[in-house]
């Protein structure tokens, strides 16, 4: 790693203002992704952020409509919150699956949708719940945040807030991990909202990122059931290969995993 | 350089250490607690597992830096002077290591579920909890073998507490 | 005999350490002031080094040195070294390219080094060895064996043509071929082994200390045989002279073969030290450890098995190429030789065997010895073919290795190995057994209702362990001799001290060890004290792999006490003014066999120290040294039985169950021995489900960590359920066979056919990926 100034604010606007004064400044929450790359010297940031800390950026709120997971709140603390386990189920279940343990002890959701990573577990939840992003700054649907393989609609020092994700009627998510890194080889967030619309997104799978997939979702607005994609096809287009997973294998995993989260949602 | 302040193993300590200083690295190099061992650079072995106010993190990922102010327990900190945790003790009676050098992190790990579950821990559970643990000797059929022992072990000793 | 001896399951001596976070592995080591060496490595997989500008790094903050390939060069340190000569069909020998231990001229795999930086931290060491400029021009990359030997391929090293190192053979090919043309039926496979990376959990790490004023270097190094690392580095790289050199192997993190070698960087490290004249010290990172360290494995088989009307195995063909990597690693030659090819009968009475072996050099990190070492793949051949043939023959695969199984012993194969002794068919009842093997039928149609595929699957391995017979060995091309020592030292107040040459780096020798004494004398394991790992301390060893610690290394130090007993025996007889012959030694006390005379071993200690009444002519002291050299190698056998089930959707595979019977001889412990086996077992499904490590065409390692090479996890794998059947070895003092490498070497067949059982298609490849076997089923 190379040498680095650590900072450590207690407010929001405290980051912000550190962050513009940083000729190279990067902000860090739980730093499993950041810590990695900055080992590699594969990152080099003049300050470290860390918002860790920062009390206004911790905790999580369920109402009748929604579940706010504020941008520091940890994996573990999101998997095991009983109102959001309650709210939706499938949430809490994939914040449990995310990494090991002691990763989930440390990574927050904010780090991990500002990061972007195509096989991370979270921009398949923020974007099939249509989960609205808020930071210091707007307001960003899920449907305008991701922009592609590790590039979100963030601009320069903004900080993720909270993310917001409306109660669906029902909601299942299936993950097949990667055998080695344990990131999504494929996983696959399916929900039918209160409204009776059906929003399906994948992670892991294709090249640019986190993606909706049309074909899952039209059918399974004519029919909820794992039965209903029996006749699917998923091209592989735009899929990633890669050692552990063929575009093709992936095209599988994306229809297998939807069916299996279906059954899950119920 | 910062001055970094934290407690380790119930000792107030404080380092002066470069802001690109690692937990482990504090740990190891400037605190001589040698038991957390570095035996990955991407986060994944667990061998450097040790406890920060209660929970199990990877130091290896961790800035000394952000760690301060915290209470940090290592392997070297959870024996009562020569009564071994029942952690600890498990592993050796039920062959939980070969070459140690897991083991420390291992312990830390288990430690650590065994706290989250209490006595609702069965193969399957602590195969899956285990996940970000490598170790290259046991195969982890005695180490999953340990963790079901020790949890009846901790659960006897907290109610005798 | 009691509690603590031979045949009790002991809880380990050295845990005590390891659970508190005390013990000592080399990194954990600081000396006074001591520098931090980071090697500066080459990206490329093949290329020509035109400059190295070290001036800027020089400059930076804390640099104490940066040295280069051609200083070592120049200095006169010693290419490395491959111990192993093979000589080739054609009566040539091997083909050994020149590898300097940092590269002055061509670099030849990605991470090669090929300059050092020595630092006063190593944060300083690092942010120097950016600063090294090296100028490289780009060659093209032959970075596996099809790339290697295809026509017009990029050439390694001109002592090399072609870049094959060596063409063997063994056995004989006319009365082979003649067998297979009178065959009934012939079975076919192409096999690939796939290549491994050790991943031992503790990174190498290596710290040297040059001492001025007495000439003198200290090396302290993560290695499984300190002695031969000293014997190397003294004898044929010139870094000092052996009584100038002391070498210690503290704690070692498991080595699984990948720390016999001596590598450039414990050299560079020596070197170093003498050059800057401070204490060095070298930690590599996983990352180093994936691109320097040899891999295992990593063959392309073609192997052919005739079979008479009756089933009967009349004749085995093997054509397999080896990549050996960039350069010849220490034992790199012999593993796809004679530690493989002599293997090739497996359980099985096969009256004619040929097989050749063509090594290659390939733009890879050197290929050597990893658990199992050639034992594995000739295993893997084996069983597959016996499996497969079982299918084309539609014959239950137990009753057609029953029907092939040798069952007089000893049996003198056609390539070489003489089995001593051993009980195929009890170790297959076991399992068969343990598992249910007739239920299965059953079980596997009722998964089928349930939508599910499922299969089982047989290994029947042979392994020779116990390495090695020094003189069967030399006349095979070894360079050294594979006995082992052992000085037992009892001391004045009766505490007694083993010094052994064998290195536990997990296999819990200080147990085992203090167990056979403990057995032998009847006196606690407490009062036992193993020393190992030092060569300031133990007089000679050869060190830890092939299995040997037990049959070669127990064995010498049973030797030991002999001489030691006997004297005691003497002194004893002497004080109890009784015949030697009636002398026995129960519970710590030599007593007078028919009376109550006794006298407790402290004080036999104490009067062969005191020496004031000893026998005549009887020297004083009660301290014993013994060789060991075995008369013939161990043949450690068993079954494994595998069950599973695929999920047809992903190609996902869970066990069901794993049954295992091992005849490993006499067990000194058998939690220890179970251990051992647990672990082999979980590197042999590794290889088959998980592990692979792969290059890409222009020789990047593509599996270069953690990330992205599958290590077995905790949900990977099964409980085990192990069985012993047991047939003492009659080769050696103890009746012990060795049980460090057993479950590597059966497991990966046992995997791959209980998977392709599942999936009714024979065709798959290691390691069985959840993609692969998705592919393997639906096309």
């Amino acid at each position: 790693m190379y040498e680095t100034i650590y900072h450590r604010p207690s407010s929001v606007d405290e980051a912000a203002a550190l962050f513009a004064k940083g000729s190279e400044a990067k902000y860090l929450s739980g730093g499993h992704t950041l810590i990695p790359v900055m080992k590699q010297r594969l990152a080099s940031p003049s300050d470290v952020i860390d918002l860790g800390k920062i009390k206004e950026l911790i905790g999580i709120d369920v109402s009748v409509d929604a579940v706010t997971i504020k941008a520091a709140t940890t994996h573990y603390d999101v998997a095991m919150n009983g109102p959001a386990q309650k709210a939706i189920p499938a949430l809490a279940h994939l914040a449990s699956l995310i990494g090991d343990p002691a990763v989930r002890h440390r990574g927050t959701i904010g780090g991990s949708i500002a990061n972007n990573d195509p096989a991370a577990d979270y921009p398949s939840a923020v974007l099939a719940l249509g989960a609205t992003v808020k930071t210091n700054k707007r307001s960003i649907s899920a449907d305008d945040f991701f922009k592609g393989l590790f590039t979100t609609a963030l601009a320069d020092g903004e900080i993720i807030t909270q993310v917001s994700f409306p109660i669906p009627a029902k909601a299942g998510y299936s993950k097949f991990p990667h055998p080695a890194s344990r990131f999504a080889l494929t996983g696959v967030f399916v929900v039918k909202t209160k409204s009776g619309d059906v929003r399906v997104a994948a992670t892991g799978a294709s090249q640019s990122g986190v993606m909706r997939v049309p074909a899952i979702e039209a059918a399974l607005k004519a029919n909820w059931s794992a039965g209903a994609l029996d006749s699917v096809k998923i091209s592989a287009d735009g899929l990633m290969s890669d050692l552990h997973g063929s575009s093709d294998y992936r095209a599988n995993l994306i229809k297998v995993m939807a069916q299996r989260a279906v059954t899950a949602a119920g | 350089m910062s001055t970094v302040k934290l407690t380790v193993n119930g000792k107030a300590v404080s380092a002066e250490v470069e802001d690109r200083t690692l937990l482990v690295h504090l740990l190891r190099e400037h605190l001589n607690l040698t038991g957390t061992h570095v035996g990955c650079d991407t986060s994944q072995c667990g061998a450097c597992v040790v406890h920060i106010d209660g929970k199990a993190v990877k130091s290896c990922t961790v800035l000394a830096g952000q760690a301060a102010g915290s209470s940090v327990t290592t392997i070297e900190g959870i024996s009562k002077g020569d009564e071994l945790h029942p952690m600890q003790a498990a592993f050796r009676d039920n062959h939980g290591l070969q070459c140690g050098y897991c083991t420390p992190g291992m312990i830390m790990s288990a430690i650590d579920i065994v706290n989250r579950y209490g006595g609702k821990l069965d193969e399957d559970t602590v195969r899956h909890e285990l996940e970000g643990n490598i170790c290259r000797c046991t195969g982890y059929h005695n180490i999953v073998k340990s963790v079901l022992d020790a949890a009846g072990r901790m659960k006897v000793a907290q109610a005798a507490e | 005999m009691g509690v603590e001896g031979i045949g009790a399951s002991v809880v380990r001596k050295e845990d005590r350490r390891f659970i508190t976070g005390k013990g000592r592995y080399v990194d954990d080591i600081k000396l006074q002031g001591m520098t931090y060496a980071q090697f500066v490595r080459s990206p490329h997989a093949h290329a020509k080094v035109k400059s190295i500008d070290t001036a800027a790094a020089m400059k930076m903050p804390g640099v104490v040195g940066v040295l280069t390939g051609k200083e070592i060069v120049d200095d006169k340190v010693g290419n490395l070294i491959c111990g192993w000569a093979i000589t080739s069909k054609d009566g040539s020998p091997m083909k050994m390219g020149a590898w300097p231990a940092m590269a002055p001229e061509t670099v030849r795999f990605v991470g090669q080094a090929v300059a050092v930086v020595i630092a006063e931290t190593k944060n300083q060491a690092r942010d120097a060895a950016e600063a090294v400029v090296v100028n490289y021009e780009e060659l093209p990359a032959a970075a596996d064996i099809r790339a290697a030997i295809k026509p017009g391929a990029p050439q390694l090293h001109p002592e090399a043509p072609g870049n094959v190192i060596y063409d063997w053979t063994i056995g004989e090919e006319a009365a082979t071929d003649a067998a297979f043309k009178s065959a009934a039926n012939v079975v076919s496979l192409d096999i690939t082994n796939n290549r491994l990376v050790p991943n031992a959990m503790e990174p190498r790490a290596a710290i040297a200390e040059y001492n001025e004023a007495e000439e003198h270097f200290t090396l302290y190094t993560t290695s499984q045989n300190p002695h031969v690392a000293r014997l190397v580095l003294s004898a044929f790289y010139n870094i000092a002279p052996e009584h100038k050199l002391r070498v210690v192997a503290p704690d070692v993190g498991g080595g699984f073969g990948s720390k016999i070698f001596i590598y450039p960087e414990e050299m560079v490290a020596l070197w170093a030290s003498k050059k800057v004249r401070r204490p060095v010290k070298w930690t590599g990172d996983r990352s180093e450890a994936f691109l320097t360290d040899a891999h295992g494995r990593d063959h392309l088989t073609k192997a052919e098995m005739a079979f008479d009307k009756d089933n009967k195995v009349t004749a085995l063909r093997v054509k397999t190429y080896a990549n050996l990597g960039a350069y010849m690693s220490l034992f790199s030659s012999s593993v796809p030789t004679y530690l493989y090819a002599t293997l090739l009968s497996g359980q099985y009475n096969i009256p004619n065997i040929f097989a050749e072996v063509i090594s290659v050099y390939t733009n890879t990190v050197p290929v050597d010895a990893y658990r199992g070492a050639g034992r594995p793949e000739a295993s893997f051949v084996v069983e597959r073919l016996m499996e497969t043939a079982a299918r084309q023959l539609k014959v239950d695969p137990g009753e057609l290795r029953r029907k092939n199984f040798i069952t007089q012993f000893p049996h003198q194969t056609p390539v070489i190995m003489a089995y001593d002794v051993g009980d195929f068919g009890a170790s297959l009842d076991a399992a068969m057994k343990a598992i249910d093997y007739a239920g299965f039928p059953a079980r596997k149609a009722k998964a089928k209702s349930e939508g599910k595929l499922r299969g089982i699957g047989l290994s029947c391995y042979i392994e020779a362990c116990g390495i090695a017979p020094s003189k069967a060995v030399g006349s095979l091309g070894a360079g050294v001799g594979l006995w082992e020592s052992a000085e037992v030292r009892v001391n004045p107040v009766g505490t007694i001290e083993i010094l052994t040459g064998s290195h536990s780096h997990g296999q819990g020798h200080e147990t085992t060890f203090a167990q056979l004494v403990a057995d032998r004398l009847g006196i606690p394991i407490s009062q036992v004290q193993i020393v190992h790992g030092d060569t300031d301390k133990v007089q000679f060893g050869m060190g830890t792999y092939g299995s040997r610690s037990a049959a070669v290394g127990m064995s010498a130090i049973f030797k030991a006490m002999e001489k030691v007993e006997a004297k005691a025996k003497k002194i004893a007889a002497h004080q109890l003014e009784a015949s030697e012959g009636d002398i026995v030694i129960e519970n710590g006390e030599f007593k007078v066999t028919g009376t109550d005379k006794s006298i407790a071993l402290p004080m036999v200690a104490l009067a062969a120290y005191t020496a004031h009444n000893l026998p005549d002519g009887m020297e004083p002291g009660l301290k014993e040294g013994a060789f060991y050299d075995p008369t013939n190698f161990t043949f450690p056998a068993g079954a494994y039985i595998c069950e599973l089930e695929v999920d047809s959707g992903t190609g996902k595979t869970s066990f069901v169950n794993f049954v295992a019977a091992d005849d490993f001889g006499r067990l000194i412990n058998p939690m220890i021995v179970e251990g051992q086996v647990h672990g082999g077992l979980a590197q042999g499904i590794g290889q088959a489900l998980l592990e692979g490590a792969v290059y890409d065409s222009s020789g990047q390692l593509v599996t270069a960590s953690f990330m992205d090479y599958t290590m077995p996890r905790a949900d990977d794998l099964p409980s085990f359920k192990l069985n012993h059947t047991t047939t003492l070895c009659p080769g050696n003092p103890l009746g012990v066979k060795g049980c460090g490498e057993a479950g590597a070497i059966g497991a990966s067949a046992a995997v791959i056919n209980a998977i392709t059982d599942a999936i009714g298609n024979n065709k798959l490849e290691m390691p069985a990926t959840p993609d692969r076997v998705w592919h393997a089923i639906h096309g």
